[in-house]
């Protein structure tokens, strides 16, 4: 409780009337009140995710700061909130993301300054609310809502082919979640009457049902993930988007589908992700292989880090499915650090495409002398793409190549090509882009980051470093849900 | 916390501290008092390192961790010390080295618009070496191994506008990620058996490990440390730059002299080297391993020499001859002798040193002409860098009474008396290199030093010895050049490296040839009986005659070579080839599963096709609904007729 007011209600609510708020302030003439808003609104979020953390018992394996009331009684639906350990980092990263989109955004969007403001902050709301759903429709609910205002945002301030893209993010992941309101369907058939996901996570199921509903779940997340090979629409929807928006994609909302693996397939259906473990670790090894090379070739920077971030997404996938604690945990790390690095990464090419209004590799090079900087920090988001030791990209990839080889020494193998591709495609890029010559006589005026963007650069900077020097802290939040989580998968429930 | 352990705390903490000043407020601080503070950090840094040293000499050894890093599963992975003969030397070595080459960053790069930038890193490499060598455990291991290579790829690159430098140092980096990739694989195959990566304990659960089978290929057992050795030794091969993962270690050169001298040559790339030694405990136990460091030691020893043979740019013979002696070491490491191994690394860190910081000076004397057909007759101008260089070329060219001849001699006599498959053809390589060795380093020494000059009027105006930060440290390292190799006999065949290097009864190379040993003296008589001498003697002889004597013969002799020389010239293609198979087949590859497999099939296929589909059907269900009334009529009476019919004849 903070002021008498529910924690988690709190983080999902202050966010969404914040951006109303900021809505509130209407046309562009009041786009500098709107901005302010925004940010005052951001940090409150922030803030009030805060005592999550402090107040977070890291021993206890049941949900934490709960909250239940009824809210449509005649279909036993509830509004019941929660926490464990895997839920709570992820709200506390959308928490940090937030306010960092805002300050991103600031001079760069001056058109409809106010709704760009009030989707981000409405959007931060309705993620945390699929983060501490506990109820299957609540979370439906949230889980749905949360592609409007990503769909706004690409549709609205997107680039010229934003109108496909939109229309492919939005049918794609739409599609892929309408078979799990099936499956909430069957399950609320199937337990007597209800919609708790703790009572899911109880029921006992039969191998066949199991296996349609961890395909039905599957469709839903592995489409958020993405995994290969429903991830062709990332690339068009991070093309389109603005900065902000590609950020929010890439470090919130793609957690969402791996967040879903661990709150519903695995729990739920155990049997059946034991039975079809394989088949998900095959799906996962060819993100993590055949999207690194992809990545290589490709001539736009912010597809060639849409394609790294379905890479780095296939190790939280593989990790899930290795059934062990190093893979758990370390998929549980990569999703936290993909959320800075991807964050910083876009954040990156948004300061150049600001600058030069291309995202084409060709049009650059030599920025290191015009923006020194710049070059620095992007040289430190790039090593840590590249999973060097010492920044939050190593830690994630190190377990989960250390538990594969626990599991199959040729998985690891397959895992581990990463050392080699991943610094392919971001050193390659880097060198195009930042080292050489200047070739192209607009690169000369380009100006380096103002301290708006050393700010949010060193932000994130921060956050990769000391994730990577010191993950411990992390990794004791999570250690009794995730073994919790992983004697529960353990037994089965036919 | 001892006052002990606060000085292994001070040792890499201090150039980190210095890395850090440099690198953020260098633009504020300015120039001078960057080369300061780092400087004066180093002298702190080299001073804890020595105290260290002396401390382990009493014996005191320290295995400890500063703090957990994470935990998984029950598993703690942990930073940590381990304090013992092996660390504390390469604590010396490496805190010493960088110190001169601190102090000779100052004369060399003085007019450079990234002066701060350069000491910032080569602060920060010393932080990560130093990190490397003493980790007491597998993981730190790998983060200093991997930081190292990440401040050779920024130093690499440090001319970041220069096409060559830029493309150098992403190859090295990503040649190094091969390494790395195979070391990561040992590092998970030891924590998957093992369950910890604690050396310590690791070593203590070895010998009962070293029966059990692995079937990592179905079908075929392995012995567990056979996999595990040899994949750690891949990391090795790609840090220390044994064939065929040394195509990168060359390129390096488009460095800055002083990091070629430092990273590239006395201290990170012999990081695999040491990191086999100090898997000793390990190794022991495989023969598989050892016999195949032997062949790759072998193979990079002898081929790489040869190549330094026709290199006309000054900083690349000394870098193909950085390959070679890399491969005596690795010899050394084949044939259980990892103290002989330790031993050339050492001496091989000092002379090797000299001879890159006084192609360095050579090349500011020269305005940054590398090439040495442009050179000739510099001995009268800069005779304090001839004579250092003269004194490295002795070592490397294993003259007895020089450093490099006790380490050099030694890794030989012990691959002569090494007992496992491999070591015949690893003998051969390494006698057969020293007439090579020998050779083309005096070439190096009389086309540079000797003969008529040959450079322009205008630079041979200019020419001068290079200012006193220059040739402070060449003296500074010319003089354990020579004084090294004194230290044979603790170091090999006393009680020097005590627990830190296991070797096991069978492998008796070291056992044998501390029989032989007869004092120093009796090392350097008995040595001129031997093959090796005449053959050291002999290169430097050829050498004399063909570039002082008879000059016209060399390119006689290349044309009369032909292809074999072209193959040399053109470094046996194994760049070009590796250009085409990996960049250009990945980059195929990649464009292929691109626009085959996302576009055409996945998209085109799937996305847009299912979107198709539900536009071809929507066109024809949309017939029915025409809009006019006979349309709607005549369906009606066609559907009645049906009905009835069925109503009147159906069963």
């Amino acid at each position: 409780m903070l002021f008498g007011l529910p924690l988690l209600s709190l983080v999902i609510w202050l966010p969404i009337v914040a951006g109303i708020g900021v809505l509130a302030t209407g046309g562009d003439r009041n786009a500098q009140m709107a901005r302010w808003i925004a940010l005052v609104g951001s940090v409150a979020g922030l803030l009030v995710a805060i005592p999550l953390l402090t107040q977070f018992d890291p021993l206890e394996n049941a949900m934490q700061f709960v909250e239940h009331s009824p809210w449509i009684e005649r279909f036993n639906i509830h509004y019941h909130l929660g926490v464990d350990g895997i839920a709570m980092p992820l709200i506390l990263l959308n928490c940090f993301i937030t306010p960092l989109v805002v300050i991103a955004g600031w001079e760069v969007i001056s058109k409809r300054v106010s709704q760009y403001m009030g989707a981000f902050l409405i959007m931060s709301g309705i993620v945390n609310g699929v983060f501490a759903a506990l109820d299957a429709i609540l979370f439906y609910v949230f889980w749905e809502a949360s592609l409007i205002p990503m769909f706004l945002i690409i549709g609205v301030w997107g680039g010229p082919n934003r109108v496909y893209a939109a229309i492919k993010f939005f049918l794609y992941t739409l599609l892929g979640s309408l078979l799990m309101l099936v499956a909430f369907i069957y399950l609320y058939q199937v337990s007597g009457g209800s919609f708790s996901i703790l009572d899911y996570h109880k029921l006992p199921l039969p191998l066949s049902p199991q296996i349609l509903i961890f395909i039905a779940f599957l469709l839903a997340f592995a489409v958020k993930v993405p995994m290969w090979p429903v991830h062709t629409w990332l690339p068009d929807a991070h093309v389109e988007a603005p900065t902000g928006g590609s950020v929010v994609l890439a470090a919130i909302l793609l957690k969402l589908g791996g967040y879903g693996f661990l709150r519903f397939s695995l729990p739920i259906v155990p049997d059946a992700s034991h039975y079809l473990s394989d088949m998900m670790i095959a799906l996962s090894l060819i993100a993590v292989v055949y999207i690194a090379v992809v990545a290589l070739v490709q001539p736009d920077m912010k597809k060639l880090i849409a394609y790294s971030s379905v890479s780095h997404m296939g190790f939280a996938t593989l990790g899930f499915f290795l059934f062990n604690a190093y893979g758990m945990e370390g998929a549980m790390v990569q999703m936290i650090s993909h959320g800075f690095i991807s964050a910083a990464m876009f954040l990156c090419v948004g300061v150049m495409y600001d600058r030069l209004h291309s995202r084409q590799i060709a049009d650059y090079g030599g920025l290191a002398a015009r923006m020194p900087v710049f070059a620095a920090f992007f040289m430190l988001f790039a090593m840590a793409n590249s999973g060097l030791p010492g920044t939050s990209g190593f830690v994630g990839e190190f377990m989960v190549i250390m538990a594969s080889v626990k599991v199959n020494f040729w998985y690891g193998f397959l895992a581990a090509t990463t050392l080699i591709t991943g610094a392919s495609y971001t050193l390659w890029m880097y060198k195009r882009v930042v080292f050489g010559a200047v070739v192209h006589p607009a690169v000369t005026e380009m100006k380096d980051i103002n301290g708006r963007e050393i700010l949010i650069m060193a932000i994130l900077a921060v956050a990769v470093l000391a994730m990577g020097l010191y993950p411990l802290p992390l990794l004791e939040i999570m250690h009794t849900t995730v073994d919790d989580l992983l004697s529960h998968v353990a037994r089965s429930k036919l | 916390m001892t006052e002990m352990q606060k000085l292994y705390l001070l040792a890499p903490l201090a150039p980190l501290a210095g890395a850090l000043i440099a690198g953020l407020f260098g633009r504020v601080i300015g120039p001078a008092w960057s080369h300061r503070i780092t400087i004066a950090l180093m002298l702190v840094c080299v001073a804890a390192s020595v105290a260290v040293f002396l401390d382990v000499l009493k014996g005191n050894i320290f295995n400890g961790s500063v703090y957990t890093w994470m935990t998984s599963g029950d598993t703690r992975f942990e930073v940590g010390f381990l304090i013992d003969q092996l660390s504390a030397t390469m604590m010396v070595v490496v805190s010493f080295v960088s110190l001169m080459v601190h102090i000779y960053t100052i004369g060399y790069m003085h007019e450079d618009p990234g002066y701060q930038r350069f000491f910032s890193y080569i602060s920060l490499f010393t932080f990560s070496m130093l990190m490397l060598v003493m980790s007491n455990n597998f993981l730190q291991l790998f983060f200093g191994w991997e930081a190292v290579g990440l401040v050779s790829y920024l130093l690499i690159g440090f001319w970041y506008t220069r096409p060559t430098a830029i493309y150098a140092n992403l190859k090295a980096f990503l040649v190094n990620r091969v390494g790395d990739f195979g070391f990561l694989l040992g590092i998970g195959l030891v924590l998957m058996y093992f369950g910890t990566l604690d050396y310590a304990a690791v070593f203590a659960q070895a010998p009962q490990m070293a029966t059990q089978a692995i079937e990592i290929i179905p079908g075929s057992q392995w012995e567990l440390l056979t996999p595990i050795c040899i994949l750690l030794f891949v990391g090795a091969m790609g840090k220390s730059a044994q064939f065929p993962l040394h195509v990168w270690l060359p390129d390096s050169m488009e460095g800055p002299t002083p990091i070629s001298a430092l990273i590239h040559a006395a201290t990170m790339v012999t990081a695999g080297i040491f990191m086999v030694a100090r898997m000793s405990p390990l190794f022991e136990l495989t023969e598989t391993a050892l016999s195949f460091m032997l062949v790759i030691g072998g193979i990079t020893t002898l081929f790489m020499a040869l190549v330094a043979i026709v290199q006309n740019d000054i900083k690349r013979v000394v870098a193909y001859s950085t390959l070679s002696q890399l491969g005596y070491m690795t010899i050394a490491l084949g044939a259980s002798a990892y103290s002989a191994g330790i031993f050339h690394l050492m001496t091989h860190a000092f002379f090797k040193a000299v001879l890159f910081l006084g192609a360095g000076s050579v090349i500011i004397a020269m305005h940054h002409e590398q090439d040495m057909r442009k050179m000739g007759g510099l001995k009268k101008y800069m005779p304090i860098t001839y004579w250092t260089m003269f004194i490295a070329a002795l070592a490397s060219a294993g003259v007895p009474g020089f450093s490099g001849f006790f380490s050099k001699e030694s890794i030989i006599e012990a691959v002569h008396f090494a007992n496992i498959p491999g070591a015949g053809f690893a003998y051969f390589c390494a006698v057969t290199t020293v007439f090579i060795t020998a050779f083309y380093t005096f070439r190096l020494l009389f086309m540079t030093f000797h003969g008529k000059p040959r450079m322009d009027h205008h630079t041979e105006e200019h020419l001068h010895e290079s200012p006193w930060m220059v040739t402070l440290p060449l003296i500074a390292l010319a003089i354990p050049s020579i004084g090294a190799g004194w230290l044979i006999e603790p170091m090999l065949f006393g009680d020097y490296f005590g627990s830190a290097i296991q070797i096991m009864s069978q492998h008796e190379a070291m056992e044998k040839m501390s029989a032989e040993f007869s004092g120093i003296l009796g090392m350097m008589t008995h040595a001129l009986s031997t093959l090796p001498f005449w053959l050291s003697i002999a290169g430097i002889f050829t050498a004399w005659y063909l570039y002082m004597v008879k000059t016209d013969l060399p390119g006689k002799i290349k044309q009369a070579a032909g292809p074999f020389s072209t193959l040399l010239d053109r470094k046996y293609f194994i760049d070009e080839f590796y250009s085409w198979l990996f960049a250009g087949g990945a980059r195929a590859l990649g464009r292929g599963l691109w626009k085959f497999g996302d576009v055409k099939v996945i998209d085109g296929f799937f996305v847009n096709g299912t979107a198709r589909m539900v536009a071809a059907t929507a066109m024809l269900v949309r017939r029915f609904q025409s809009g006019y009334i006979y349309h709607y009529a005549f369906t009606m009476i066609v559907g009645v007729f049906i009905l009835m019919s069925l109503w009147l004849y159906g069963p």
